[in-house]
């Protein structure tokens, strides 16, 4: 196996990580978002605490969480030891810096990537933390589900402070722009390019970009601003 | 008549790769019609009036096909024009009273010799490393009997025209060869003489790569922006694709 | 060396814009294919080109002279490269030039877009076009053909080629002599063998287009292959050659003195200086058309600037660090040897023949006069600082008669 340490400690086997480790958290967004839009329903919360409490009880999906810590660790602890390196490789700056058909984003991804883990913590300490490991959640009962820990309720606390709002808004700003980047450059660390279908990828990357953070970012503007709790 | 333009130069010096180096500002009259490479004679032609040392910059055959000349000029790789080199860059495209700023190219992979210029020896060792065909490939008669679609071939010819010059290195912010490695393999890749080979020298190239300490590529496309020669990002996805297919089924370990 | 004085001139280059410039842009052999080479009839429209007072566009056709045309009535524009750049010196020479320092001919493609524009018009069924229409349609076809081209011109002289004929000229081109080989390509240094465009051995005296890539080829693809393994075989039991034998040391040597002299010479003159000097001897008495007593004059003036390069160079920098100026102190070093081996050789060889024309030999419409009985071998010279040692080799063909080119 000792081809494979050679691969990983490659350029292009860091990079297929980063690849693989992002593209697996595009498709883990897209789930997350359609669950927590649940969060929208009009009807106190029954929706989304059936849906929590079916996630942390499935034991596929417990699986599947599990992999999605590692990757997120992965992603980041491989991303940042990459930046340290080319910063090593590239040396000395320029005097005058010229940017020319080159997005910022493309090169600030470290950046980015370290604000969204931050944000990572945050969003985890102010929910699931509190959900698994503390008792500060209060439990309400549904139909077939006896007992049930009131997310609901903490997150529509959490949304009617004005600076935990702004933290998310601003996460998903950092997120959107670290996609608009990240989602085509994963395809194409795969070899993934083709005049048939890379323009298409770069459309609907943009897309995702704009759209997915979009769509996490009206949940806590929805509750500041138009539900009161 | 050409107008005179009065410029200062603002250029990096450096005695050798021990030292540390630092701007110095010179003036020069050009005009239009000079070459930027010209231009930088005239300055030399002054220094070397004045008893002073000449400014050391590399050049070969100065019409944009060697890959020599390397200039960083006012934040880019080869000035301000798309597809052109340095030596093809002419003085039109400054104004009289500019000060222009020139840079070596700069990687910890491409160490500076003395002034403006770098040791791009990397890319000979990545080369050397696999950048040939070494099984045998007949005479033209055998090439000619083997079919090949035009636009494969065209591909391959259009990843030929890179020619080594290394500003793809220069402009990318992680100092990574990415797009001077693809463009060798892809040349050769492309080819039914190429493919035979294929495995080996993706993988032996990266490795050289690698070990010359060049970055990793992020895929932010500086290279492909800046490249005389216009060779394109898909490229480094065929790269990727060969270096892919390479370790996880090729037949070398 | 063998045969040095054989150079090729090539009619198409981008005329000199000044004093500074480091090398004359070639403008590629095919673009006289299409385009028409011609003078103003006039010395005084001329003149006012020169002077900017006028531009080619404005001269009437029928104050243009097509001068190929007119005396290659057969080949006209598509004359060999001598042919067509003596040609041009000689219309220059009268005062007919056409840029600022009078040394430039117009290669015009005008007509070539009209053409080119009628035809397609025709093609695609289209009657009743404006002027302008057709041309557009013509300069879509020219711009397939040569766009690159005059793309270059363009980005080098700032002038739209489409739209105003283009200002070339004669300038150095190609060496069909060189290094003297046998025809194993070995040189007269056993196991040094010399390939492609710095060797004599394909070309003789004349070398039409696109054959220098010939040379390399024949010689790397076709012929080293099968003639070297004759000098490896002799040397299979020879062990690697150590560097403290005394032909090395004694070579070693040699080039430290030189590089020692250059360095402590510290003089007044730079390189760069001398070497310009050099070309425009060489330019002057060794150029398109040479006779005696230039090339006479011409070579004690290389005699004279090589003692003053001894004299009087200054090259900065040390020996122990990356120091382009003494390589190429070097280098011109062994350019003002070359350079009188050539003024040599053309003295020597007095007749006109291919590449090399002297004025002296000359048929009556002034073509170019070979004296086969004469000449006809390999001048190879032996370099020596007093005079230079002659070695003929006798040129006997077997299989083909010796002709005369005609292009009218």
């Amino acid at each position: 196996m000792k081809w494979l340490i050679t691969f990983f400690s490659s350029s292009i086997g860091k990079k297929l990580l980063m690849s693989l480790t992002g593209l697996f958290l595009i498709l883990f967004l897209v789930v997350h978002l359609i669950g927590n839009l649940q969060l929208l329903k009009d009807d106190g919360g029954e929706a989304f605490n059936t849906y929590a409490y079916m996630m942390a009880h499935n034991p596929l999906i417990k699986i599947v969480a599990y992999g999605n810590y590692f990757f997120i660790i992965l992603h980041a602890f491989v991303g940042i030891s990459i930046t340290l390196y080319n910063r090593g490789a590239k040396g000395q700056k320029y005097a005058v810096s010229k940017s020319n058909k080159t997005t910022w984003a493309s090169k600030n991804m470290a950046l980015l990537g370290t604000l969204i883990l931050a944000f990572t913590f945050i969003h985890m300490g102010d929910f699931w933390f509190k959900m698994k490991f503390t008792n500060e959640l209060a439990t309400v009962s549904y139909e077939g589900f006896p007992v049930v820990k009131d997310l609901f309720t903490r997150v529509s606390t959490a949304f009617s402070q004005l600076w935990i709002v702004a933290v998310y808004l601003i996460g998903m700003l950092v997120l959107s722009f670290h996609l608009w980047h990240g989602f085509q450059s994963a395809f194409q660390t795969l070899g993934l390019s083709h005049k048939k279908y890379t323009p298409l990828i770069h459309n609907v990357g943009k897309a995702y970009a704009i759209l997915i953070p979009l769509g996490f970012a009206i949940i806590p503007i929805w509750y500041f601003f138009f539900k009161s709790m | 008549m050409s107008a005179e333009m009065n410029l200062k130069i603002k250029i990096w010096r450096q005695k050798n790769s021990k030292t540390s180096g630092s701007f110095e500002t010179y003036p020069v009259v050009a005009n239009e019609h000079m070459s930027f490479l010209e231009m930088l004679d005239v300055l030399n032609e002054d220094l070397i009036s004045q008893k002073k040392e000449p400014i050391v910059f590399e050049h070969d055959c100065r019409e944009g096909i060697c890959g020599a000349c390397s200039l960083v000029i006012n934040g880019q790789p080869h000035g301000p024009n798309s597809g052109t080199t340095t030596c093809q860059l002419h003085m039109r495209f400054f104004k009289d009273g500019d000060i222009i700023v020139v840079e070596p190219y700069r990687a910890s992979a491409f160490p500076v010799l003395k002034d403006v210029a770098v040791d791009r020896s990397a890319f000979d060792r990545i080369m050397q490393a696999g950048g040939y065909i070494s099984v045998n490939a007949g005479q033209a008669p055998d090439g000619n009997a083997i079919p090949i679609e035009k636009g494969r071939a065209g591909q391959s010819f259009e990843a030929a025209a890179c020619i080594g010059c290394g500003a793809c290195v220069a402009a990318c912010p992680n100092g990574s060869a990415m797009l001077f490695t693809s463009a060798k393999i892809a040349h050769l890749g492309h080819l039914p003489q190429g493919v035979v080979e294929a495995d080996k020298r993706a993988q032996a190239m990266v490795a050289q790569m690698d070990k010359e300490g060049f970055g990793m590529c992020s895929n932010v496309g500086a290279c492909e922006a800046e490249c005389p020669k216009e060779i394109k990002l898909e490229n480094i996805a065929f790269m990727n694709r060969s270096y892919l297919k390479a370790v996880f089924s090729g037949e070398e370990v | 060396m063998a045969n040095p004085c054989f150079t090729q001139i090539h009619p198409t280059c981008i005329p000199v814009s000044g004093e500074y410039q480091s090398k004359l842009t070639l403008m590629s052999e095919s673009l006289r294919n299409d385009g028409r080479v011609w003078v103003p009839k006039k010395k005084e429209d001329a003149q006012a080109i020169q002077q900017g007072k006028l531009k080619g566009v404005n001269i009437k056709e029928e104050d243009r002279d097509y001068n190929l045309e007119r005396r290659y009535p057969a080949f006209g524009n598509l004359v060999p490269r001598d042919v067509a750049s003596r040609a041009a010196k000689v219309e220059c020479d009268k005062g007919h030039g056409v840029s600022p320092t009078g040394l430039a001919v117009f290669l015009d493609f005008s007509d070539a877009i009209l053409r080119y524009g009628k035809i397609e018009a025709n093609k695609k069924g289209l009657t009743n076009l404006s002027n302008e229409q057709i041309i557009a349609l013509g300069e879509e076809v020219v711009s397939a053909k040569y766009g690159n081209l005059f793309e270059m011109y363009e980005k080098i002289t700032g002038e739209n080629p489409y739209k105003e004929p283009m200002k070339i000229y004669p300038a150095v081109h190609y060496t069909m002599g060189g290094v003297w080989v046998d025809y194993n390509l070995e040189t007269n240094v056993p196991g040094l063998f010399a390939l492609g465009e710095c060797n004599f051995s394909d070309h003789g005296a004349n070398r039409l287009g696109a054959s220098a890539l010939m040379q390399g080829l024949a010689d790397g693809y076709f012929v080293i292959p099968y003639t070297i393994g004759t000098f490896l075989a002799n040397e299979i039991s020879t062990p690697k050659i150590k560097n403290d034998l005394p032909e090395f040391l004694e070579a070693e040597k040699a080039t430290k003195v030189l590089i020692d002299k250059l360095l402590n010479t510290k003089g007044n003159q730079s390189v760069e200086s001398f070497h310009r000097r050099l070309g425009k001897i060489m330019w002057e008495y060794c150029g398109m058309a040479r006779n005696e007593a230039g090339l006479i004059k011409g070579r004690q003036m290389i005699r004279e600037l090589r003692a003053e390069f001894y004299n009087d160079v200054f090259v900065p920098g040390s020996n122990d660090e990356f120091n382009p100026e003494l390589e190429k102190a070097i280098r011109v070093a062994d350019l003002l040897e070359h350079g009188e081996l050539m003024m040599v050789d053309a003295l020597n060889r007095n007749e006109s023949c291919g590449g090399h024309f002297r004025e002296e030999s000359v048929t009556e419409d002034g073509e170019a006069m070979r004296k086969d009985s004469e000449y006809a071998y390999v001048a190879a010279w032996e370099w020596n600082e007093t005079e230079p040692i002659l070695h003929k080799e006798p040129l006997i063909f077997e299989n083909v008669e010796l002709k005369t080119r005609s292009y009218k």
